[in-house]
């Protein structure tokens, strides 16, 4: 017993260093190094370095744009996770139970399978390509969103979406929904399939409408996957580099009202050389998305509802 | 999608193809590996330190060969020569031409060509280590920043090469070949460490035709302009656009009409950070004669959301007059622009009759920086490289593959030119020794940011020109006292 349990425990061990050392290489050893860069002027060209404390920090606090992307990250967090889970919840639930199939049968609405992979298809783009699509879609003269607009005599609502630094921000916050809401559809209607029928059926037989059903059944059973989605959206909004940086004007503009942390670090470190600088911004970056995951993970904690 | 653009000698490379690759361009750490690195990172200070690890010890000797009349640089024959060029909108066939010249002169060589888009990331790492190439064309949205590079002391002095004599006539120094303003170009800190081979000006481009067909006159002087965009409008056409994306661009005019007023005394107030220098008068008018265009509905209405493909296009398709950029702009609208256009670039015009540089007076800096890396292992070929690439053969094709004026003097004498080309060179002609070009953006891109910024919200009119200066003036006030930046002056 004793031997066979020690032979496991080297598969086990050859199974899972290899991975553990490429994870250390690649990933906690850069993360180890951008800590103590952070504390450095290195310029990114250079061998030589020398340690300035906590100099870049000081700079950080004082750095307008720096501020700016930590208001408009702020915007993003407050207003991506909310609405993609919001939207996501909804398509899931009109695809799982917006239907109705005989008397009490809980259904899908017609086609709901051809539904969740319409909505996943943005999924399966990568970011830089759905900010290209989308500067087209914005385009102030040729764009679809004011061609549609114009078309239904909506004249007075086309804008310059990207031009607009009171609009801009949101025109970003509406391309991530738009990236993400299809993967967390079927990602929630997975849970929700998980489901058993007969608590549905019950919950119908009882008198319950199809709000009170989602409301008082569905939602508390996917409460989980709502929770680890809010982490993943968190960190998406936190970021946004790829679509800002390939959509906006400037980019990051207009005058900075798409700026975001991931573009400072990227500008200070690639157009600036001040790589020990853009290293305190990942520190930053790093603790405010450390603090996110804490935060929602321990916020959602709650007695979990027991199906068996 | 859009790789071509060149970058101006000293614009911040805030545009050009999205960074795919770039570090956070990934949507962040996840949760998982988040709450790991934090139990480990803290207290894994023996992993850091490998990024900055490149040796610095003795530098090694690099190969030196015999020096004669034909070899003045001392190249070693059989030595391999690595060139590593920016694959833009000038594709690499004039390197590989000239790489073919320099095999010819040493044919014991092998030459290894690399041609490339991300200049910086591709050799961030080499300069690190201290294993560059020999020759770099150092140019692109990605490319290294070249006073860090300065400031490291990674890049070689090209001073030897200036005094070396031309390929063409031994009895010339390659220096004496170059069109005014490129030995400057590409001095830091008294020292040549970069020799630019593009000469680009800017101005205000239009379709000749266009003007003929409508009696149009081009204007010299801004009330001139004004009068002529009144016109233009009631033509139906919209008399001016710009690349609003990056706003960099109606900085050209802007800041070229204000030199133009305020002389060279006020370039060099500004680049050397002077106290009040963006409040000076010329520069506040013209900011406001840039927001007049913005006033009077004279801009392509969305002209701030266009990036630069989508403003072009609608200028090469004739829905607006005038569009501000630098000479490339032929080469880069080449497949878009219909047969007959004929694009010209006009100076831009006077601000007024006080101005004290005259009309013709250009913006023109070079581009397309060549430099040798200090640790290279064959750094004397790196510079025969350059002398060969120098060379007025070797300049002439590369005018005839890029449509495009080289910054050594006289290439294109007698050449068959298209009109843009040929506008481009007239005006370097009729400017003469009058040629303007701020350092600001190379030394220090921060500001440049800030200027760049401050224009935009300008020609929305989100801002007065006074709020513009004020500005402006803050962030270069900010980066003058800001122990940390190197400053240079002029």
């Amino acid at each position: 017993m004793a031997a066979l349990r020690h032979g496991k425990y080297r598969f086990l061990a050859g199974a899972i260093l290899p991975g553990l050392l490429l994870y250390a290489v690649f990933v906690l050893s850069p993360y180890a190094q951008a800590f103590y860069l952070a504390l450095t002027d290195w310029t990114g060209v250079s061998g030589q370095v020398e340690i300035v404390g906590l100099d870049n920090f000081r700079r950080l606090v004082d750095d307008p744009l720096f501020l700016a992307a930590l208001r408009n990250n702020g915007l993003l967090l407050l207003v991506v996770p909310a609405a993609t889970i919001g939207l996501g919840l909804l398509l899931a639930a009109l695809v799982n139970f917006g239907g109705r199939r005989g008397s009490t049968m809980v259904g899908g609405v017609r086609g709901g399978e051809f539904y969740k992979v319409a909505y996943f298809f943005p999924q399966l783009l990568s970011l830089p390509i759905i900010a290209v699509l989308w500067q087209f879609v914005y385009h102030p003269n040729e764009g679809v969103l004011n061609g549609v607009l114009r078309a239904v005599g909506l004249d007075f609502l086309a804008r310059t979406w990207l031009g607009d630094p009171h609009l801009a921000l949101w025109a970003v916050a509406g391309v991530l929904v738009w990236s993400s809401v299809g993967f967390y559809m079927v990602l929630f209607s997975a849970a929700m399939e998980s489901i058993p029928r007969d608590v549905l059926e019950a919950a119908v037989l009882d008198g319950a409408g199809r709000l009170a059903v989602l409301r008082r059944v569905v939602l508390p059973l996917v409460r989980e996957n709502v929770q680890v989605a809010f982490v993943y959206l968190g960190v998406l909004a936190l970021d946004g580099f790829a679509v800002v940086q390939v959509m906006t004007v400037g980019p990051g503009g207009p005058d900075g009202s798409t700026e975001v942390i991931g573009l400072g670090l990227y500008r200070n470190a690639f157009t600036y050389g001040r790589f020990g600088y853009a290293a305190a911004m990942g520190v930053a970056l790093f603790f405010l998305t450390l603090a996110l995951a804490v935060v929602a993970l321990r916020a959602g904690r709650r007695e979990q509802v027991e199906l068996s | 999608m859009n790789s071509f653009r060149p970058a101006r000698s000293g614009s911040a490379p805030t545009t050009g193809p999205a960074p795919v690759g770039g570090p956070a361009s990934t949507t962040g750490p996840s949760r998982r590996s988040v709450l790991r690195a934090a139990a480990v990172g803290l207290a894994a200070p023996a992993l850091a330190g490998c990024v900055t690890s490149g040796g610095d010890d003795g530098q090694p000797a690099a190969a030196k060969g015999e020096t004669s009349a034909d070899n003045p640089l001392g190249v070693p024959a059989s030595t391999p020569l690595e060139v590593v060029v920016f694959d833009g909108g000038y594709g690499d066939e004039y390197a590989t031409n000239a790489e073919s010249i320099y095999k010819g002169r040493f044919p014991g060589a092998t030459v290894d060509h690399k041609a490339i888009q991300k200049v910086g990331e591709a050799l961030q790492p080499r300069f690190v280590a201290d294993t560059p190439p020999d020759v770099v064309d150092n140019t692109g949205a990605g490319r290294l920043d070249l006073a860090t590079l300065v400031a490291a002391g990674k890049l070689t002095d090209l001073t030897e090469l200036l005094d070396a004599p031309s390929l063409d006539d031994p009895g010339t120094k390659v220096r004496d070949t170059l069109l005014p303003g490129v030995v400057a170009d590409g001095t830091l800190d008294g020292k040549v460490y970069t020799l630019n081979f593009t000469y680009t000006v800017w101005g205000l481009w239009y379709s000749k035709p266009l003007f003929d067909r409508h009696g149009w006159a081009y204007p010299t002087n801004w009330d001139a302009m004004l009068a002529l965009c009144d016109q233009i409008k009631k033509a139906g056409v919209a008399p001016w656009t710009y690349q609003g994306k990056y706003p960099e661009y109606l900085n050209d005019p802007l800041l070229a009409m204000a030199a133009k007023a305020g002389g060279p005394e006020l370039v060099q107030a500004v680049d050397n950070l002077q106290p009040g220098a963006w409040k000076q008068q010329p520069l506040l008018d013209a900011a406001t004669a840039i927001a007049e265009l913005a006033g009077r509905g004279y801009l392509l209405p969305g002209s701030e959301a266009l990036s630069h493909t989508e403003a072009q296009a609608a200028w090469s398709q004739g829905k607006v007059a005038f569009i501000p950029c630098g000479s490339w702009l032929e080469a880069e609208q080449q497949g878009v622009t219909p047969a007959g256009f004929d694009m010209v670039m006009g100076a831009v015009p006077s601000l007024g009759a006080a101005d004290k540089l005259p009309y013709g007076t250009i913006q023109a800096a070079s581009s397309e920086s060549f430099l040798v890396p200090a640790r290279a292992k064959n750094p004397r070929g790196g510079l025969e490289f350059l002398r060969v690439l120098f060379s007025s053969g070797s300049a002439r094709r590369f005018a005839e593959l890029n449509s495009t004026l080289p910054s050594v003097a006289g290439a294109t004498d007698g050449l068959t030119v298209s009109t843009g080309l040929g506008s481009v060179r007239a005006a370097v002609q009729a400017a003469g020794p009058n040629t303007v070009t701020y350092r600001f953006r190379t030394w220090y891109a921060p500001l440049a940011k800030a200027v760049d910024d401050a224009t935009g919200e300008l020609a929305t009119r989100r801002i007065t020109p006074g709020q513009w200066a004020d500005r402006i003036q803050k962030a270069a006030d900010a980066v003058a006292a800001d122990s940390a930046v190197k400053k240079y002056t002029r």
